[in-house]
């Protein structure tokens, strides 16, 4: 057990550092190195930090917690259960995050703050659908209970994503077709590169992150069976 | 008695339950027809913003009442235990998954029908040759609704959460639904067929067989202590 | 008799279960059940006879209605193995749960329904064939045959638990478990539903019942245990008892796994 634990640590501690070189790397990289775009200005350079985070919260964040859903309720392990609630609290920060540098930008560029862009309005319902989830953990106590229930959410919720999307997507292009390619712009080599840089960052910021919170969910498991231990102790006084 | 007819006693006990109490078929139906109504003053009458906003309305309606109608499904259930009474008899839990879905199947689709009617009527919708489509939406949607809407409940019962909370869940869950539905009768109104609508009709029956399906999957966890 | 005592008793029991001369109607072993960190049943061994009636006492909290939720295939065990007439709780839930049948404090009746409905509405989940006539027949032992048609709303909550007695025994179990099923009834309606409980004893049918009232519970039983802190504590045959001095067992065991809080 113990064991297990400082190994933990370890891989935290690596994970942390590799992550804070990266997210460093990335700073310099997207606030210097990249050239400012011709068009938008340096406002463009929000993207560094909006794309990469569009891209945890739409992909791995909430699929880690499908798949781990599905574990759970194979196995009944809480491991699975402490993780998955691990990575929706990051997803709906990451997702937060994006969908408020995607108004901001929109702000630049459609000189409003939200036009219904379909990844977007999708990162919109995502984020309500995954507050749902946090919610329900919230008023279900604790135990296998909240865990089989909150699997079955993260289940569905991640099904209905694509067709979230896709509906979406195809309201949105009827309606608009001019929307898809509202959003291109000509990369240079050097502004992919510092894309790139940040991607991987955020990608480390998130493994980083949930391994902490998932750590955290450990060790309070972990005291709140101490506690239980003791009261019994206690109850039962001398005879132990 | 088979599967099916196991899940039919379910659906008269729940129906029949429902009839003498009769509080909440009487609020869902009142909550839809308010929903049209309230929408009504937003808009001007009579306008371009009007004509486009009422298919919105009349989803919107349908959404708030069919909440109102699957948070109750379990409801009956929570008084003198009844749900530990269901679960302890022989049944496959996909009986009473199936007994409560087709419960709320009739209930929604009920009330979606009044509203449909109420609409039409004071929006001035002339539906025209649209009646058919409207009505497949309404069953597209209906089952739709039902399907994670009973999954829900079922949930909502769990934590003991309440109806608002049920809203919160699911609302998000059933927007490709709304989006097509209030899409496409849109389409309908504007003189169009659903074989113009191009892969909208699918979108939608695609949700209700992979909820259903899923649903179907995951409800022993939900129930099972 | 101290607590050491009582525990080689119930390991001696459940050394007995190595070669079953008869099939044991009930058949628990090293049960455990887990919510969350709270252990609720810590190691629970039980073998039932065939037509046995044991009465287990213990005070709230004590893991009883969690031993009844597992029997009754509520509740999953954590860790061990529970067997009902040979069945597993676990692989097999569908034929324990024909097997079962569960008198609780809880009713399980619908309000909004009349009593021959909801007796009707639960002969249908069970498969009881000729539901009717069995529903009618119960009515009639239970003596409720002329308020069948009213809604059980109306009933008074004496009524309301024999309707649940005809419930529980619309399928004929051949395990019935009663836990706490004086709870919440005055005193003219327990006496009624303890006859009728004694009129169900009929040498095959095997009945556990949980309870925390020393007289209810020791009437009629033949074999009582005490359940405290999800263990058995006590567990003896009722004739090689003294009824009399029980309550003084009965404290003395709790006592001594709960000392009083200084």
């Amino acid at each position: 057990m113990g064991d297990r634990k400082s190994r933990m640590d370890l891989w935290v501690n690596v994970v942390g550092t590799v992550t804070f070189v990266l997210v460093m790397a990335g700073i310099l990289l997207a606030l210097l190195y990249a050239p400012t775009e011709k068009t938008l200005g340096d406002s463009q350079r929000i993207f560094y930090l909006h794309m990469p985070m569009a891209w945890i919260a739409l992909g791995p964040g909430f699929t880690v917690v499908f798949a781990l859903s599905i574990a759970y309720l194979v196995t009944g392990k809480m491991k699975f259960d402490r993780w998955a609630s691990a990575s929706a609290e990051i997803g709906v920060i990451f997702t937060t995050i994006t969908l408020l540098t995607g108004s901001l930008w929109g702000k630049q560029e459609w000189g409003v703050y939200w036009d219904w862009e379909p990844r977007l309005t999708t990162t919109l319902v995502l984020w309500f659908i995954y507050v749902g989830y946090l919610l329900l953990r919230a008023i279900a106590g604790e135990g296998p209970r909240r865990a089989r229930l909150s699997a079955v959410y993260g289940i569905v919720g991640w099904v209905d994503v694509p067709i979230v999307f896709l509906s979406i997507w195809l309201w949105r292009t009827l309606l608009h077709p001019k929307i898809l390619s509202a959003r291109g712009f000509a990369m240079d080599s050097r502004m992919i590169l510092a894309l790139m840089v940040c991607l991987v960052a955020i990608t480390f910021l998130y493994l980083w992150l949930l391994m902490v919170r998932a750590r955290t969910r450990t060790l309070e498991s972990e005291i709140s069976g101490l506690r239980a231990q003791l009261r019994r102790r206690n109850r039962r006084g001398g005879n132990q | 008695m088979s599967f099916f007819s196991q899940a039919w006693a379910i659906v008269r006990k729940d129906l029949v339950t429902e009839l003498r109490g009769a509080s909440t078929i009487v609020s869902m139906v009142l909550l839809g027809l308010l929903v049209v109504l309230v929408f009504n003053f937003g808009v001007e009458p009579g306008t371009a913003s009007a004509s486009l906003a009422r298919s919105g309305v009349l989803w919107s309606a349908f959404l708030f009442s069919g909440v109102i109608a699957v948070g109750r499904s379990f409801a009956s259930e929570k008084e003198a235990g009844c749900m530990d009474g269901l679960l302890l008899c022989p049944v496959d839990r996909g009986v009473i998954y199936l007994g409560k879905l087709i419960g709320n199947l009739i209930l929604v689709f009920a009330t979606g029908l009044i509203i449909l009617l109420f609409w039409t009527a004071i929006y001035n919708v002339g539906i025209g040759g649209a009646w058919f489509g409207l009505l497949l939406l309404l069953v597209l949607a209906t089952i739709g609704m039902s399907t994670l809407g009973t999954l829900f409940a079922a949930v909502a019962a769990g934590v003991r959460a309440r109806d608002a909370l049920l809203t919160v869940f699911i609302f998000p869950l059933l927007i490709p639904l709304v989006i097509g539905a209030a899409h496409m009768s849109t389409m309908l109104l504007s003189g169009k067929t659903l074989g113009e609508a191009g892969m909208w009709p699918w979108i939608l029956v695609v949700y209700d067989v992979v909820f259903l399906a899923v649903s179907f999957m995951v409800f022993d966890f939900v129930v099972e202590d | 008799m101290t607590t050491r005592g009582a525990e080689s008793e119930v390991a001696g029991s459940a050394e007995s279960l190595e070669a079953p001369t008869v099939a044991a109607a009930v058949l628990v072993r090293n049960l455990r059940k887990d919510y969350g960190h709270h252990e609720a049943l810590r190691g629970v061994d039980l073998r039932l006879d065939p037509g046995t009636f044991l009465t287990i006492f213990g005070p709230n909290g004590a893991g009883k209605t969690t031993f009844m939720k597992v029997l009754s295939t509520l509740t999953r065990p954590t860790e061990g193995i529970v067997h009902v007439g040979g069945k597993d709780v676990v692989k097999d839930a569908p034929e324990v749960r024909k097997r079962v049948g569960v008198i609780s404090h809880n009713t399980y009746l619908y309000a909004q329904l009349t009593g021959l409905e909801n007796l009707e509405f639960y002969a249908g989940m069970y498969r009881v064939p000729n539901g009717r006539q069995r529903a009618l027949s119960l009515l009639k032992r239970m003596d409720l045959f002329t308020r069948m048609d009213d809604r059980v709303g109306g009933y008074s909550r004496g009524m309301q638990q024999r309707l649940s007695v005809a419930r529980a025994l619309l399928h004929d179990p051949e395990l019935l478990l009663l836990d706490e099923p004086y709870t919440g009834l005055d005193q003219h309606a327990s006496r009624v539903l303890a006859e009728v409980l004694q009129g169900l004893r009929d040498g095959t049918r095997t009945v556990i019942m949980t309870t925390h009232n020393i007289q209810e519970g020791l009437s009629g039983c033949d074999r009582v245990a005490i359940l405290v802190e999800g263990q058995f504590v006590y567990d003896r045959r009722v004739a090689d008892i003294d009824t009399s001095s029980f309550q003084h067992t009965y404290f003395t065991c709790v006592h001594e796994e709960l000392p009083e809080e200084d």
